[in-house]
């Protein structure tokens, strides 16, 4: 896997106190579930994110934990009730620990 | 006369012989997908825990071209509030390799308990999602998506 992977989020820049509103991230990755051959049969060894996190100023929102039978490349739709303005930190850990992440601004008037 | 009616009688049991050697078989391999998801749930929440169908939506495309990814929405009907909400929410597969796919831990701050990934899919088969409320108790639905081209051992 390369360094940087591309990580799209899509969050809206502001929303109203109270409103429910949809959050989508996505991040490059094979998610190689282990369980295919290469081409000379020899077995291409597990490769995946297991966790996912998005926290606003600290607190976690929403957590996720995948498996190999998520799809290359996971994308993730979810909800947050904007109560307070503050960065978004949304944050990917694989197997062997290593982690990536992006923040989003979120303004609640 | 006596012999006729042999034969025919031969003839239909050898009809009805293929039919009802299958069905066992369909009928087994039913069992063992019921049974893949009854242990994914007693490994994720615990032993002997009490799944009620319902509150829990799955919708898969019915007919996936491409096992490889698969989109699936999981809806919960909750209120998501401070006293009423799903705490955990879980995505199973009767057939592939492993069962469990995905675990999300949701709570009063979503708002929504709606929650859109994509998966692979080995095989046309159902998929399950379990709830976890608050309160402990487990609800579950599921959807059903035929698949042409299997994600080859996911």
């Amino acid at each position: 896997m390369n360094d940087q992977p591309t990580i799209r989020l899509s969050v809206p820049e502001r929303a109203a106190p109270g409103e429910v509103v949809e959050i989508k991230v996505m991040i490059q990755h094979a998610m190689e579930s282990g369980y295919r051959r290469g081409a000379f049969g020899e077995r291409i060894p597990r490769d995946i994110i297991k966790h996912f996190r998005c926290s606003l100023q600290g607190e976690t929102i929403f957590k996720a934990e995948f498996h190999p039978g998520v799809a290359a490349n996971p994308l993730l739709s979810f909800h947050m009730r904007a109560e307070q303005s503050g960065t978004l930190d949304f944050e990917w850990v694989d197997q062997s620990g290593q982690r990536w992440s992006k923040q989003a601004r979120l303004v609640v008037e | 006369m006596k012999m006729k009616l042999r034969r025919r009688q031969f003839l239909q049991g050898a009809l009805t012989l293929p039919i009802a050697l299958g069905a066992p078989h369909v009928a087994a391999e039913s069992e063992a997908r019921r049974r893949q998801v009854a242990t994914a749930i007693a490994q994720v929440f615990g032993p002997n825990r009490t799944v009620q169908a319902g509150k829990v939506q799955v919708i898969v495309p019915a007919i996936s071209e491409n096992g490889y990814s698969v989109p699936v929405a999981v809806e919960v009907d909750s209120p998501m509030t401070r006293e009423n909400h799903v705490r955990r929410l879980v995505v199973m597969s009767e057939a592939n390799p492993l069962a469990v796919i995905a675990q999300f831990d949701l709570g009063p701050l979503v708002g929504l308990a709606r929650v859109n990934t994509r998966v692979r899919l080995a095989d046309s088969q159902r998929i399950y999602a379990v709830a976890e409320m608050n309160d402990g108790t487990l609800w579950t639905g599921y959807d059903h998506s035929i698949v042409t081209l299997a994600a080859c051992v996911i």
